[in-house]
């Protein structure tokens, strides 16, 4: 730098920087290198300090987010909350819905398959007022046509008799009540003996002699002795077998869901019937033996 | 690099000052490894320049264009070693010599203490930054560079307003005259 003014000795001092970096890009084009070795040194420092940095980052912002943000999050989790509930209460509204659809749908496939069996459906409209009584309510009276001792049934099984009918409703004894009863037989030995209800959720069937054989779970159908009822309809399942003297005890669970009867249908004939079943039962209930003939019709009853 | 001293030129009076030992490494070694990994956690933060920053910084405080030149030289090729295949080594280091050059040689001419002329001198020194970018791609790379955008004149507002604090900041690192 001898001879040159130190006032310009900056600007040769530029230059000469400048015109050095001007090669080192022609460098790089011509001989099409980025300079690797440089910039593994540099990575090589760098890097530590950047790991470093980004394990710090990480550290700040777990921090924040489990500690300082817990007051955005505990208004999140009150809305998450909220939410929750909407969606509980209408997914609530939508399986009652869809349980109603299912219902409905079932109940029009048993109508449509015995379309030429006079029956009406009617929908439950109350209950019994005492615990006591095993009733309920229809919305079908004497002006549909409904007169006492009709069968009620659904496309599970049967569900009871009109005990009452009124002008527009209808008093249906249930079988599970003490004081009903109904004419039935077990489907594999054809035994017969009636079923009655006993209060509880479980019915017995009696007059089954101890030394004839009954398995648990073999179905009871409608054997048409009562006249109320065509045969062959399900009326349970056998749930406990007991010996008993002279007789077996036998305990029936019900086919229909008695305690949960929102739409039944109504049989508007006393003469004899012939209802088609399907093959396939609508619940995990049995179902009687497809199609059998009322050879017992329910005896007319004046009104 | 322990001493204060005086430009006294016939009217104005200006100081340069120097700062504590390692600061500018220091600095320089923060502000590329921000520039490295910040972007990955904070996307927008890639619209910031801090090694332009702190070139510019110690430029207009040390106010002697020899050191600018070296210091925004060296700054600049190390920055790009750090930037992709694309940057070639000098691309930086041409554009930040000749900022690191005219910020110390204006830095003996003004007083750039006040927040208002750091901010404008940085929005200047930005905009001839990326001048001298696109240049040298267009010139010496052939690569195609816009030589203003609007998200270039946004860049040039945000540094300028971080370079404002960013400038306090480093001031502190200054040794007491």
């Amino acid at each position: 730098m001898v001879g040159i003014p130190s006032r310009h000795r900056s600007i040769f001092l530029l230059g000469g920087v400048v015109l050095l970096q001007i090669l080192l890009l022609a460098v790089q084009i011509k001989r099409d290198s980025q300079g690797r070795l440089i910039r593994v040194w540099t990575v090589g420092a760098v890097s530590p300090f950047e790991r470093a940095g980004a394990h710090g980052v990480s550290h700040v912002r777990d921090t924040w987010n489990h500690y300082f943000a817990l007051q955005h999050t505990s208004r999140e989790n009150e809305d998450l909350r909220r939410e929750n509930g909407a969606l509980k209460l209408e997914i609530t509204q939508l399986q009652s819905k869809a349980g109603e659809a299912d219902r409905l749908a079932a109940l029009l496939k048993f109508r449509q398959t015995n379309v030429d069996v006079p029956m009406i459906s009617a929908r439950v409209i109350g209950g019994s007022a005492d615990s006591a009584s095993q009733t309920i309510y229809l919305d079908r009276g004497e002006r549909d046509g409904i007169r006492k001792n009709m069968g009620v049934i659904t496309p599970d099984g049967v569900v009871g008799k009109v005990i009452e009918s009124y002008k527009d409703t209808a008093q249906v004894l249930l079988l599970t009540d003490k004081e009903s009863g109904v004419g039935a037989m077990l489907v594999e030995s054809r035994l017969q003996g009636p079923v009655g209800g006993t209060g509880e959720p479980l019915m017995v069937m009696k007059y089954i002699p101890n030394d004839d054989n009954v398995n648990s779970g073999e179905r009871v159908v409608t054997s048409g002795m009562d006249r109320i009822f065509p045969r062959d309809l399900p009326v349970g399942t056998i749930a406990e077998i007991k010996a008993g003297s002279p007789f077996k005890q036998l305990r029936v669970k019900p086919a229909a869901s008695l305690e949960r009867l929102e739409e039944v249908f109504i049989l508007l004939t006393m003469k004899p019937l012939e209802l088609k079943q399907e093959s396939a039962p609508s619940s995990a209930a049995p179902t009687a033996a497809p199609s059998a003939a009322a050879t017992n019709p329910p005896s007319p009853e004046k009104p | 690099m322990n001493d204060t001293y005086d430009i006294r030129g016939s009217e104005l009076h200006i100081e340069v000052h120097k700062f504590r030992a390692g600061a500018i490494i220091l600095a320089t070694a923060f502000a590329l490894v921000l520039q490295a990994f910040l972007p990955i956690y904070f996307p927008k933060a890639s619209i910031l320049d801090l090694p332009l920053l702190i070139v510019i910084y110690f430029g207009l405080s040390r106010r002697n264009p020899s050191t600018g030149l070296l210091l925004g030289m060296a700054i600049g090729i190390l920055q790009d070693s750090l930037s992709g295949p694309t940057v070639p080594l000098g691309l930086y280091g041409i554009a930040k010599t000749i900022i690191g050059y005219l910020a110390s040689s204006i830095g003996a001419r003004l007083d750039t203490e006040h927040p208002a002329a750091r901010f404008a001198l940085t929005i200047a020194f930005f905009a001839v930054h990326q001048g001298i970018i696109a240049l040298t791609r267009r010139l010496l790379l052939s690569q195609p560079e816009p030589w203003f955008t609007v998200h270039l004149g946004i860049a040039a507002l945000v540094n300028a307003v971080v370079a404002v604090f960013l400038f306090m900041l480093l001031d502190r690192l200054r040794k007491p005259s």
